[in-house]
């Protein structure tokens, strides 16, 4: 069968046989350590520790309230928001000396869902000790998991389309296969849709047997001021803001009346673009 | 490269601890006993029949796997209301379409966009739906299980219904769990499994047994004159689309029909690329006879208008080819009337050898029969 898959990060392959390599060498060093089971691991210096990132939605400097509250976009159009969930994944974290500590793939994908504040609440363990001064990340998920097989062992957990939050939140595209990176809705006076709701359902990887557009977003932020520290004791929390706001607002200005639906239009490279520019680290707290 | 050689200590780590602390506990597997094993079930194509495309070694045909995609097939479970199968929409005595309704109908008298194409010889498709954008017959279910107007229910949530079976005091007692204990070995129930299963029911549905299949494999007799007529002219003016035994390249083409009001623009919404606005899958004519009605959204009901339409003749219309810039050149040759020439005889022989494709045998095979738990409107 001929299938040309349109890799969006070329690095991911690399880092999938890297990390092959890695477990084969690692299983390797086991036989070894088996076969001296009185040996104490006292060899090794590397320490790890635990950081967290806490995903906060607000609306421009107020907290993201679901359905309640009305806010004004800067086209001068009302809306509410009644559903935000977007997935954040393939997290990096960048350290004084500029090294980067890519956090492992099998805990490197996760459902942002503000109507469940646990969710938002991202705990990494087994990171590297050391002072992290910045985060990389992608919103949405990569072509690679996305062209797995769906019964396949990286398709389960988060990213399990049959079960579990994705399925529930209808974040996947099933008759076009791919996940919705961002799913926003809510309510709006200037939508003229029958039910005067809202919806942009952010998708497109890349293509599986074909191009098409990819509204995969990196996004890379520094801690302001202050640094992420972890110890083996200390963990510290990465407190992320991302203001709804700037979704409908910056770069380009987008509007309800106009588009009440972006879902399967190249426009959509527009929410993605503004959505990529939402975040930033308010603070660092150390727990 | 501190980096990397810092991760392998942690995984190293890591395995030593998990093999150090399970290292106790190698309690042995439970074994099934041989008789719980499914029994395969052999899949042979037609011998005039391209290879297959669904890959039979991930998942190997049994016949209690086949029995549980049957009944999977036509259960109400699989739909929010619990009274839409597949089989509601997909009925076998249309050949698995939905006679008599031009756009699908699903759960609350809800209708959707287009037509529901035939579930017939899935095993060759490439692709899957009108606008083809499902590679994977194991993926194909949970589009209309999951889309709002058709069976408006989540896979996971029918898994859950699944678990439940049998329900005290139903009027249909369907043991999932046992079915699946039989097709699987356990009585595991899994969104890949049913997946499995209903593609393991949808790889036996072949039709091949038309009176076209009889001459093809060498009665002379099966076809009439006029049938024979019809098969070259078709080979002649239709079969650059509807090629091979399959009767479908398998490719999507815009063959000239006006956009509907919701302005369908096919392949389109799956690559949104703009060579691809109004193309649809070329559907395979198999069983066309039983079929109706016609084209992506049903808007012909007989082959007669499908016939006038691709003539561009259609009564009352000066130009029924729609000109727009993806027009498949082949309706749209320079110094011709658009659409393709024919003839009136040329039309009622190439509708009669049409209906040589229809597959009784097929539309009456128990083994695709309603095992007696679907629902129909």
């Amino acid at each position: 069968m001929r299938v040309n898959y349109y890799f969006t990060n070329t690095y991911m392959m690399k880092r999938t046989f890297s990390w092959l390599s890695a477990w084969v060498l690692a299983s390797g060093l086991l036989v070894v350590s088996c076969s001296f089971p009185d040996e104490e691991d006292d060899t090794d210096p590397i320490e790890t520790g635990t950081i967290q990132l806490q995903f906060d939605n607000i609306v421009g400097d107020k907290d993201l309230q679901l359905d309640s509250t009305k806010y004004v976009n800067a086209a001068g159009e009302d809306f509410t928001v009644s559903k935000l969930n977007y997935y954040i994944s393939n997290i990096k974290l960048t350290r004084t000396d500029g090294s980067v500590f890519t956090v492992p793939q099998d805990s490197s994908y996760f459902l942002i869902r503000e109507a469940d504040s646990q969710s938002q609440k991202l705990t990494i363990r087994n990171v590297l000790t050391g002072d992290y001064t910045g985060i990389e990340f992608l919103v949405g998920v990569d072509s690679l998991r996305s062209v797995m097989e769906p019964d396949s062992p990286g398709r389960k957990g988060i990213l399990d389309i049959y079960a579990g939050p994705t399925n529930e939140e209808g974040m996947y595209w099933d008759w076009n296969p791919g996940y919705i990176f961002l799913k926003l809705e809510g309510s709006s006076d200037s939508s003229a849709t029958p039910n005067g709701k809202y919806y942009y359902h952010i998708g497109f990887f890349g293509g599986r047997t074909q191009r098409t557009i990819n509204n995969l977003r990196t996004v890379k932020l520094t801690f302001p001021g202050q640094k992420a520290i972890v110890t083996t004791s200390i963990v510290s929390s990465v407190v992320i803001q991302a203001d709804i706001q700037k979704i409908f607002n910056s770069p380009t200005q987008l509007s309800i009346k106009q588009s009440p639906s972006l879902m399967f239009t190249d426009s959509t490279k527009y929410v993605a673009d503004n959505y990529a520019g939402m975040f930033n680290v308010k603070e660092i707290k150390i727990n | 490269m501190r980096k990397v050689t810092g991760i392998l200590s942690i995984l190293a780590a890591l395995l030593a601890l998990v093999v150090s602390c399970s290292k106790k506990t190698d309690a042995p597997e439970p074994v099934v006993p041989p008789d719980d094993k499914p029994t395969p079930l052999e899949w042979t194509k037609p011998s005039y029949f391209p290879d297959p495309v669904y890959d039979l070694s991930e998942n190997p045909l049994t016949v209690e796997g086949v029995e549980l995609g049957k009944f999977l097939f036509y259960d109400g479970i699989l739909s929010r209301t619990d009274n839409i199968g597949c089989g509601t929409c997909h009925q076998q005595q249309a050949a698995f379409t939905h006679h008599g309704h031009d756009l699908s109908h699903g759960v609350d008298d809800k209708i959707g966009t287009r037509n529901a194409p035939s579930v017939q010889n899935m095993a060759w498709n490439t692709s899957f739906f009108w606008d083809g954008g499902v590679h994977d017959m194991d993926m194909v279910p949970a589009v209309p299980i999951q889309n709002k107007v058709e069976m408006d229910e989540r896979v996971a949530n029918v898994i859950e219904k699944l678990r439940k079976t049998p329900v005290a005091g139903a009027t249909k007692q369907v043991d999932y769990p046992k079915m699946f204990k039989a097709a699987f070995g356990s009585d595991s129930i899994t969104a890949d499994r049913m997946m499995q299963a209903l593609s393991q029911f949808m790889m036996t549905m072949v039709s091949a047994t038309s009176r076209y299949d009889y001459f093809v494999r060498g009665d002379a007799s099966a076809l009439t004159a006029q049938e024979k007529d019809g098969l070259s002219v078709f080979k002649q003016k239709c079969a650059s689309c509807h090629a091979g035994e399959l009767f479908t390249d398998q490719k999507f083409r815009n063959n000239g029909l006006a956009p509907n009001r919701i302005n369908d623009q096919g392949r389109y919404t799956i690559t949104l690329n703009a060579d691809d606005r109004l193309k649809f899958k070329v559907p395979s004519l198999r069983n066309v006879g039983l079929t109706a009605p016609y084209m992506h959204d049903g808007r012909f009901t007989t082959l007669e208008q499908v016939l006038d339409h691709y003539a561009n003749d259609k009564p009352g219309s000066k130009d029924s080819i729609y000109v727009s810039p993806t027009l498949d050149p082949l309706l749209n040759v320079a110094g011709q009337k658009r659409g393709i020439s024919l003839t009136n005889t040329e039309k009622q022989s190439i509708i009669a050898f049409l209906k040589t494709l229809n597959d009784d045998d097929f539309i009456k095979d128990k083994r695709f029969s309603d095992p007696g738990i679907g629902t129909s409107f």
